[in-house]
């Protein structure tokens, strides 16, 4: 699905990340951590596409990302779901239009009853015609995973999704998380809250990524 | 080729209506580009205007040039018949003279009416003999003629209006191609105008194509948004801007004979319509321009 053979990432003459060799299976649930400025963000850009690896190889669905053109890259990005800390919205829209921003670029409808299903799964369907500066952090948090599933990707990229959550918000998001990775999505978090990734390990079998020294390994030890 | 390229501008401003919404609503870029596209079609009609004018003007003096001379006699008043039919006679024998004709008095006193008055006593005054000669299709030998006059008639001089008419058709073609050259360089200035407004456009909406780029947008799909907004709005200033531009012709001063290429500034039967190609020429010009800005920086801002 989203395969890293020996590649690595430099910016500004320094290598940020190098020798990374890993694969994201279907239906997997990862978690990646690491201090800050450590190239977790970095790392999500290279599997969404935004960048792209300066040594290696990187493969999303089976196809190098370099030969990918502008509009494969587009298109890649339809079976990818992207959710950031400081998740962006138009602002002159209203939040249902936003979560269903995905389809109107790719010229699909929304349809009405499953739009408001959606957003009454994330506990937003009251605030459908709401514009997006009149939401909570958690509000946001919760649009912003609608909308980066309601194409139905494969995978769902989360860049510190609780970051700006409390507690509760933050169990709430995981929950809709490991939902999904339930019926089959692949999942992967960036995130420093161990807390966070222990509620997870005691609901499903996620497995943790650690950045260290530029590398990206697997951590062996319990959390 | 041509209806394929002629589709594109409007085909930018009916076809996904979508598209044009996930811009926000922009202020100040989208109404100069409106502002501009009036401003500038309003003096693309006066320069349209002035290039058929002069267009008319020049064909005008070209043809009379091309098939009328005059030959004026000056002699003493007891000369100047004889020398009159000599001159006619000559004309006559000429290759390439249609005809030739002298000036009755009645003509003459016409002819310096505008000057003098209507009252101009013609018998006290020593004018010369005015003869209008029609040219023949092929034309007559202009130097040969003046030769056989001065040898047959030493009074009589041929002006074959050249010496001023010519100067003033060139002076005519010049100022059409100069109206044609504005009109470009209006287009050219609207161009230049149009895309600065489009590029502070995609530069002040850097945060939306930034996530519409995350959520699966082509670069077509977020460039036709800003097409299809500033294509409209082109199109919409640059009709107001032909009406009024009409308008304004249309109120200019009505043709006449004294006023000459002055009040002859204006549009003639289906000549009235061509202010309204003006904004089907702003739709291009508009579509081009912000295609060409939106791509570019959609490419910068990967």
């Amino acid at each position: 699905m989203i395969a890293f053979e020996n590649a690595a990432y430099s910016y500004g003459g320094g290598e940020l990340l190098s020798e990374i060799s890993l694969r994201l299976a279907p239906g997997s649930f990862h978690f990646l951590t690491g201090p800050s400025g450590s190239g977790k963000s970095t790392f999500l850009k290279l599997c969404y596409g935004e960048l792209m690896p300066t040594a290696g190889r990187l493969t999303l669905f089976d196809r190098e990302v370099r030969a990918l053109s502008r509009d494969d890259i587009a298109l890649t990005r339809r079976r990818i779901g992207v959710v950031h800390q400081d998740c962006q919205f138009l602002d002159h829209l209203p939040l249902a239009a936003n979560v269903a921003l995905p389809l109107t670029v790719a010229g699909r409808a929304a349809p009405a009853a499953d739009l408001s299903d959606l957003l009454g799964w994330v506990g937003l369907g009251q605030l459908a015609d709401a514009l997006p500066p009149s939401l909570s952090g958690g509000e946001r948090q919760r649009a912003a995973l609608a909308r980066a599933i309601i194409m139905g990707p494969d995978v769902i990229l989360a860049d510190e999704p609780t970051g700006n959550l409390d507690w509760d918000l933050s169990l709430r998001l995981l929950t809709l998380l490991v939902e999904l990775n339930r019926m089959g999505k692949t999942i992967l978090i960036a995130t420093h809250d161990l807390n966070l990734i222990r509620q997870a390990k005691s609901q499903l079998a996620a497995r943790v990524l650690r950045i260290s020294k530029r590398r990206i390994q697997l951590a062996g030890a319990d959390l | 080729m041509a209806a394929i390229q002629q589709g594109l501008p409007l085909m930018a401003m009916t076809s996904d209506r979508q598209a044009d919404r996930v811009v926000p609503p922009s202020g100040a870029s989208a109404w100069l580009t409106s502002f501009t596209a009036g401003a500038m079609t309003f003096l693309a009609v006066f320069a349209l205007a002035l290039s058929l004018a002069s267009g008319r003007l020049a064909t005008r003096w070209a043809e009379a040039l091309d098939h009328t001379a005059t030959i004026r006699i000056s002699a003493p008043a007891d000369q100047l018949p004889l020398q009159t039919k000599a001159v006619l006679e000559v004309l006559k024998t000429t290759p390439g003279i249609a005809a030739a004709r002298a000036e009755t008095p009645e003509e003459q006193r016409k002819l310096l009416e505008p000057w003098f008055g209507p009252d101009l006593p013609l018998d006290d005054l020593p004018l010369p003999q005015l003869i209008e000669v029609t040219e023949g299709l092929d034309g007559y030998d202009a130097e040969g003629l003046k030769q056989r006059l001065s040898a047959e008639a030493p009074g009589a001089v041929l002006d074959d209006h050249t010496r001023w008419r010519r100067p003033m058709a060139e002076a005519a073609q010049r100022l059409r191609l100069l109206g044609y050259l504005s009109i470009a360089l209006i287009g050219a200035a609207m161009a230049a105008m149009i895309t600065l407004a489009a590029n502070a456009a995609l530069s002040a909406n850097a945060q939306v194509i930034k996530v519409l780029r995350l959520v699966g947008a082509r670069d077509s799909y977020i460039a036709r948004a800003f097409v299809r907004r500033f294509t409209l709005r082109a199109v919409t200033g640059s009709l107001i801007g032909a009406i009024l531009g009409t308008i304004g012709v249309a109120l200019l001063p009505a043709q006449d004979v004294a006023g000459g290429f002055l009040t002859g500034l204006g549009f003639t039967g289906f000549g009235w319509l061509l202010p309204l190609a003006l904004p089907v020429l702003a739709a291009f010009v508009a579509f081009a321009a912000t295609r060409t800005a939106a791509f570019r920086t959609l490419r910068r801002l990967t």
